[in-house]
């Protein structure tokens, strides 16, 4: 796990989120019907962020925003040799009829997304649903799912493994790339 | 640690303090899932449950049921009073005749102390323990202990005291070995004649005066006589344990301080609890209900996580 390659930081970083917020503004203008929701765990600090400067360059005071947690709707339920914890979810609105957006830090299988598509549905019926990924592993898909925004393609094989640290966290913001983890996520 | 370190839930006595913990950190996610709009999650959409009921029971029957219908497991249902027991069967082959048709995991309720134990002996599926005869209910003691934690977030040193028929009360058993895990202190109040001689080995203080105990206590778990499996008398009357052990609204009043109460159900309203209490702001008996759905998904599933779907 030493020899991680830095494919994102710094400036560039930045501008990438930068760049993911005026698209989705782009999109969904004053947030007055969208919200944003955060898969657990690491998509969560993507999704603070993005919240976080989506209030800051629209000037709007409140963006929805909650958290989800996809454990009890994974696929990979009594077939993983150590079983997930479970972590917190916290939705305190509806989702129904609204714009909902989607956000994980890496696409991976595609799984997550799945099973978050379907614990959003307890939530309501969203009008549309979007998905913001910060690192798409497009050649590594098991399901047909793509992202709506995306920060940067990765080509990687699957013994890859892809990880974002974030400033809030592990004190520097940066995309970090490992060619051989035998636990790629 | 994301894992039980065992594979049935033979009572509070098989399992660690770091397993207490895990189940009442993922109750914690579950009770999140059965206060949403659509109370279900798919886990154990692939899993089969048989409840075994070979003895009466309404809360902790329906409690297992919804558990297992709110994390999509299959269930199916067994009450000895219709089924072939009465024929002659035993319990060993009534089992593996359900477990021939598929069945993953066991809840079972018998009035023999012992039977699950017996069971996970010879065969393979999970097996939950509802209450084996005066021995344990340890789904009940978790659920307790889960009800009290939502109160005071942290049980170590916190004072419990469990009232009534301790004698013949599962519920005080594993009560007792789940609180004392936890690092609370716990007192037995009741009758000298419903309290076991050697209770004292299990760590716990007696009491016989109903106001000091209450007096000492921050938690007052009550229980009820259980005439049904006394075949002597331990009481002069019911009346006469009533005034001597019953807790009413005037007794709670000459208190200088506030005490929980908590029943584990069924209450014999005026016998141990009048019912003024039983339905007063300290009382959290509904409360303990609700917790039961969570604790024994949380457990239903922690144990079903422990069988791969490659190994069966």
């Amino acid at each position: 796990m030493e020899n991680g390659r830095v494919i994102l930081s710094g400036k560039r970083f930045l501008l990438t989120i930068d760049r993911l917020c005026h698209q989705i503004i782009e999109n969904h203008g004053a947030f007055s019907n969208s919200c944003i929701i955060g898969v657990q765990p690491r998509g969560v600090r993507f999704a603070d962020r993005i919240h976080k400067r989506l209030i800051e360059i629209t000037g709007s005071d409140k963006i929805d925003f909650g958290v989800l947690d996809v454990t009890f709707y994974r696929d990979d339920f009594r077939r993983r040799d150590t079983p997930l914890s479970a972590q917190k979810t916290e939705i305190n609105f509806l989702v129904e009829d609204r714009n909902v957006l989607l956000i994980d830090d890496v696409l991976y299988s595609g799984r997550t997304i799945r099973a978050a598509l379907d614990a959003l549905q307890h939530y309501g019926r969203p009008q549309k649903v979007e998905l913001v990924t910060l690192v798409d592993r497009r050649f590594n898909r098991h399901l047909p799912i793509q992202a709506d925004y995306l920060g940067i393609s990765v080509d990687a094989v699957d013994e890859a493994l892809v990880k974002v640290e974030w400033k809030e966290y592990e004190e520097v913001d940066r995309i970090l790339f490992f060619p051989k983890s035998k636990s790629s996520q | 640690m994301s894992e039980l370190s065992t594979k049935h839930l033979l009572g509070i006595k098989h399992i660690t303090k770091d397993d207490i913990n895990l189940i009442f950190e993922t109750a914690d996610k579950f009770k999140e899932v059965i206060n949403r709009p659509i109370k279900k999650v798919p886990s154990l959409r692939d899993v089969t449950v048989a409840n075994l009921f070979f003895e009466n029971s309404t809360r902790t029957r329906i409690s297992f049921e919804l558990a297992e219908k709110r994390l999509s497991a299959d269930t199916v249902n067994f009450s000895a009073s219709s089924s072939s027991v009465k024929k002659g069967e035993t319990l060993l082959d009534t089992v593996n005749n359900i477990l021939s048709m598929k069945v993953d995991m066991i809840v079972i309720r018998h009035p023999a102390p012992g039977a699950p134990l017996y069971l996970s002996r010879h065969i393979d599926a999970n097996i939950i323990n509802a209450g084996d005869g005066t021995h344990e209910h340890p789904t009940q003691a978790l659920l307790d202990a889960f009800s009290i934690r939502e109160k005071y977030e942290n049980l170590e040193g916190r004072k419990i005291c469990i009232f009534g028929d301790i004698q013949h009360s599962r519920v005080a058993l594993s009560n007792i070995l789940c609180l004392t895990k936890l690092g609370a202190e716990v007192t037995v109040c009741g009758p000298p004649t419903l309290i076991p001689k050697y209770i004292g080995s299990l760590g716990v203080r007696v009491e016989y005066d109903v106001k000091k105990a209450l007096n000492w206590c921050d938690v007052a778990n009550v229980l009820r006589i259980q005439l049904e499996r006394q075949d002597i008398k331990y009481i002069p009357s019911i009346r006469e344990y009533t005034n001597y052990f019953g807790i009413n609204k005037a007794l709670l009043d000459s208190l200088d301080k506030e005490v929980l109460i908590m029943h584990p159900g069924p209450i014999n309203r005026g016998v141990e609890l009048s019912s003024d209490v039983a339905d007063s702001d300290h009382s959290i008996i509904l409360n303990q209900v609700e917790n039961g759905v969570a604790i024994r998904m949380a457990i239903l599933y922690l144990l079903a996580s422990k069988n791969k779907v490659s190994s069966i």
